[in-house]
């Protein structure tokens, strides 16, 4: 029972959603229930930091190795879950709005959110330079022409790119460095993400069919 | 004299008053300096729930000056036995418009008014009209019959796997090296990481990181490794938790698992990176799996996991980022490879019989494409009638919208 | 062409940091004619040097407006005076160095051409660089411009690509009043816009889930409005498949944001003065591609150089 009852659940809002898509009338269910998503996910926060609260608890009041970053980590949670519940420091008080630019809500996302956040990202840069180094070599031919394209779109991104074919006779302007690449993202980049499309879509047909069959059910933890 | 100046500019006035009003019955006072649109026709819009009404016109003649004389239109509406008002203003040059506005249970009337800056023009109004509702969108047979079609084949390759014929299906490098990836942790006792995307249980590709979690946690649960979950979002928490213990239940090991195998972190996506590297970093996992959606954190990952001499096996339909994970890690499942591993590595018949199926779908997708080809470029280069049709059909078949 | 490479600002930092790369580069080329891999710290040492160089000493490169960004700056340029028009902040503080410079543009644009623009965001994390936005450029650069007579911002709302189902068809069934909680009823520039398909053109700016992709799945599809998108750089290949027919045009990355920006000034001079970030961080990306690129390079004659003394071995 513990596992059929989901299974039907599946099955039957499975076979609903994709009814809908067919039916005039029913066409609403569709958003309805990615409403109704939406509400459990938001209730589904009070596990998510509780665990959070609970885990670093443990780790501090345990002494583990680490436990410096817990207390970070659960004073960052507090100030800022405090500073976005009671709205503190918001001129228009609690029914006021929450991004107003006094509120410390927004002084704490715009000054310390936003500047970790972009640091984060911006590791890509060093990231993306060490995987080039050791990805891009031409072991064989695929990885020759994978290198050729690389190297044809960095230098295209570039002003430096324009500069050292800007001879090339306007006649011939596909040869032109930025050109080359945006043909190669509007052409075989192009092809290629369709047929990775296709086949993610085709991949995906045939995986819903198996939970809406209920062959597939190690979600559910039953790996019968 | 004085007093027909006077009345001249009284007579302006009223008409400058006029003119300058929203257009409407009221309009139909002014002089007429612009032509009406003619032959606007309400129709009922097609295949929905019964709230809309499409509308077509001729434009005002004086639309199709250079300049044109018409700024733009305007389209009314009144409820019969009600009051009017306008719905839409329109760019010069438009000759439809569908209200999607309506109710079952009125009829309609519309007029459309032609704007200009010398006066306004109102059409003559369509007759009564009341939409209907149609309880099937004919529009969408095709997704209908393509739909059936992939589906049928994926559920005939599944009863004639369940039947006991032999199926072939490919080897996935990526998915052979997690018996061997997982003995690794174990040899090392180190930990097993396992990251499945940064997106909720309504993405697919978290169920499909799941349903492979389920097949690894058995694994991980048989070898008595230990693994490690941080997640971003508490769904995905809650269901990984599930599945764990499931397998260490089925396993034989239930005293062996515990809650705090998965953790939330935070929704942030960056901070979740940053939680996540600290892990990798401290912890030094043997073995990093990445298999649900992701975004730009792809390659930070990768790349640290890389960094602390990891076992890397990653998955996503992202297609932004699999050039990524095919840098960075030891073996990366593309695409539909995803989808296909909890099949895989389940090794049942009727699981993998459901991969067969979807072969056929790429194999009508295939000649689809190579004949649509052909027949657009042949239908195009030569004016040939059969290749221009043939070329319109499968236009027809395979348009969702 | 050449016009390309005119190069301003102060260019002694740059020298020097072109040196410094120049004479690393060639003492790991001589290394790797040993056959010795490069260590990740030292390729992180160069990027540091590549990247923070140009932000010290700054340097700003004349783009050429690519066919790709032409379009959408064509079709905002296209639509008349007054159109309505929507900018969809879909990103995070992450994302926002690189994308914001985008949403900053298209809402000068859209000004400049006198259109009305609807901000609103289906990012939790983009309500925030919204407001900075509204604050930076709209309310600095143009204080005429009255709050929902010219502009009205809606706000973030959950949902993700729920949201984008039902404002296609019906803006008030999920925003019945923007961000200040004044009806929509009320707000007079949207008196006409009763769902986002009576929209003349929706800029969706951003890179991930939901961003440009879902707009056009959700709302550019089934509502046949126009869609153009702002993407990250690692995200913008991903659009291409809708480009041209469902997407009319991609800002991918800074390359593009820049770009804008130069078409921009052309062609509305007065915006010479105002900060232009994508042009401004063209300088750290053009240098850090050409060391990537030389990092390739080394790369590949450190694998032949191993693979030869391999088989002399």
């Amino acid at each position: 029972m513990k596992r059929e009852v989901p299974l039907f659940i599946t099955f039957f809002v499975g076979t609903l959603l994709i009814a809908s898509v067919f039916i005039p009338p029913a066409e609403s269910w569709g958003e309805n229930f990615s409403v109704y998503f939406d509400i459990i996910a938001v209730f589904a926060f009070f596990l998510g930091g509780g665990n959070l609260l609970r885990i670093h608890l443990q780790k501090v009041a345990s002494k583990r190795p680490d436990w410096g970053y817990s207390i970070v980590t659960l004073v960052a949670f507090l100030v800022m879950l405090a500073a976005g519940l009671f709205k503190l420091g918001n001129p228009g008080g609690i029914s006021g709005n929450l991004t107003t630019a006094q509120s410390w809500f927004q002084i704490l996302f715009q000054n310390i959110m936003s500047p970790l956040g972009s640091t984060m990202y911006a590791l890509l840069a060093f990231f993306v330079a060490s995987a080039s180094y050791r990805a891009f070599r031409a072991k064989n031919r695929d990885a020759t022409i994978l290198l050729v394209a690389a190297f044809i779109i960095l230098l295209g991104r570039t002003p430096f790119g324009t500069m050292l074919t800007s001879w090339i006779p306007p006649q011939y302007d596909l040869l032109q460095v930025p050109n080359l690449a945006i043909w190669i993202m509007s052409g075989p980049n192009l092809a290629g993400q369709r047929a990775i499309m296709i086949g993610i879509g085709l991949g995906i047909v045939s995986m819903s069919l198996r939970i809406l069959l209920g062959i597939e059910r190690t979600y559910l933890g039953d790996d019968r | 004299m004085l007093f027909r100046v006077a009345i001249a500019f009284a007579c302006l006035f009223i008409i400058a008053g006029v003119a300058g009003q929203p257009a409407g019955d009221t309009a139909l006072a002014v002089q007429q300096t612009i032509a009406p649109v003619t032959s606007l026709i309400a129709t009922n819009h097609e295949y929905d729930n019964g709230t809309g009404i499409d509308l077509i016109w001729v434009p005002s003649i004086d639309d199709r000056l250079a300049p044109s004389r018409v700024t733009g239109y305007e389209v009314w509406r009144s409820v019969v036995g009600g009051s009017g008002s306008r719905i839409a203003e329109l760019p010069a040059g438009a000759n439809k418009f569908t209200d999607e506005q309506c109710s079952r249970e009125s009829t309609y009337v519309y007029s459309v008014v032609a704007i200009s800056v010398a006066g306004n023009a109102v059409s003559i109004s369509t007759a009564p009209i009341q939409p209907a509702r149609e309880w099937i969108n004919l529009h969408r047979l095709n997704l209908l019959a393509i739909a059936f079609l992939v589906s049928a084949a994926v559920i005939y390759f599944i009863q004639s796997a369940r039947s006991g014929k032999k199926l072939f299906v490919r080897k996935i490098a990526g998915l052979d090296a997690v018996d061997d990836a997982i003995g690794r942790a174990t040899e090392m006792g180190r930990p097993i990481l396992f990251i499945p995307g940064i997106q909720d249980m309504d993405d697919v590709q978290t169920i499909a990181a799941i349903t492979i979690l389920g097949r690894v946690s058995r694994v991980v649960a048989d070898y008595d490794t230990k693994i490690k979950m941080p997640v971003s979002r508490s769904l995905v928490m809650t269901a990984a938790r599930e599945t764990i213990k499931a397998s260490y239940m089925a396993a034989g090991r239930p005293d062996a698992y515990n809650d705090d195998m998965v953790s939330y972190v935070t929704d942030e996506q960056f901070g979740y990176v940053a939680a996540v590297d600290g892990i990798m970093v401290r912890e030094k996992p043997a073995t990093c799996f990445y298999l649900g959606a992701f975004f730009a954190e792809s390659l930070i990952l990768a790349e640290t996991g890389n960094s602390v001499g990891a076992i890397q096996i990653a998955g996503t339909a992202m297609p932004a980022q699999i050039p990524f994970f095919v840098a960075a890690c030891d073996f990366a499942l593309i695409g539909e490879e995803l989808f296909a591993a909890s099949a895989y590595l389940s090794n049942e018949p009727k699981q993998l019989g459901s991969l067969k199926g979807q072969d056929v779908g790429k194999a009508v997708a295939l000649v689809v494409i190579v004949v649509g080809t052909m027949a657009a470029t042949i239908g195009s280069a030569w004016d040939v009638t059969f290749m221009n049709q043939l070329w319109s059909a499968l236009k027809v078949v395979f348009q969702t919208n | 062409m050449t016009e390309a490479l005119v190069v301003t600002g102060t260019n002694l930092g740059v020298v020097i940091s072109l040196a410094l790369i120049a004479g690393g580069v060639i003492w790991l080329l001589v290394r790797s004619l040993k056959g010795k891999e490069v260590e990740r710290r030292v390729i992180f040492g160069f990027v540091l040097i590549a990247v923070s160089a140009p932000i010290l000493f700054p340097i700003t490169f004349h783009e050429q407006i690519s066919p790709v960004v032409k379009a959408v700056f064509d079709k905002i340029e296209s639509l008349p005076a007054g159109s309505t028009v929507a900018i969809s902040f879909d990103f995070d503080p992450a994302m926002a160095p690189e994308v914001q410079p985008m949403a900053n543009a298209f809402t000068r644009h859209c000004f400049a051409k006198g259109h009305k623009v609807v901000f609103l965001s289906i990012w939790a994390t983009g309500q925030s660089l919204l407001t900075s936005t509204l604050d930076t450029v709209v309310r600095r650069e143009f204080p005429e411009k009255r709050e929902r007579i010219d502009w009205v911002n809606l706000g973030y709302k959950a949902g993700n690509q729920g949201v984008l189902n039902v404002i296609v068809s019906d803006l008030r069934k999920m925003y019945p009043t923007d961000v200040n909680a004044v009806p929509l009823d009320s707000i007079p520039m949207l008196a006409e816009v009763k769902a986002f398909r009576d929209l003349s053109l929706i800029l969706a700016v951003g890179g991930g889930f939901p961003g440009p992709k879902e707009w056009v799945l959700y709302v550019g599809d089934p509502g046949n409005v126009p869609i153009a998108a702002g993407a990250a750089a690692v995200t913008a290949p991903q659009l291409y498949p809708y480009y041209p027919r469902q997407l009319i045009g991609i800002l991918g990355g800074i390359k593009s944001a820049a770009e804008y920006e130069s078409a921009m000034v052309d062609k509305y001079p007065q915006f010479d003065s105002v900060d232009k970030p994508g042009l401004r961080m063209m300088g750290p990306q053009t240098l850090a591609h050409m060391v990537i690129m030389m990092f390739i390079i080394i790369g590949n004659i450190v694998f032949f150089r191993s693979k030869r003394m391999r088989s002399q071995l």
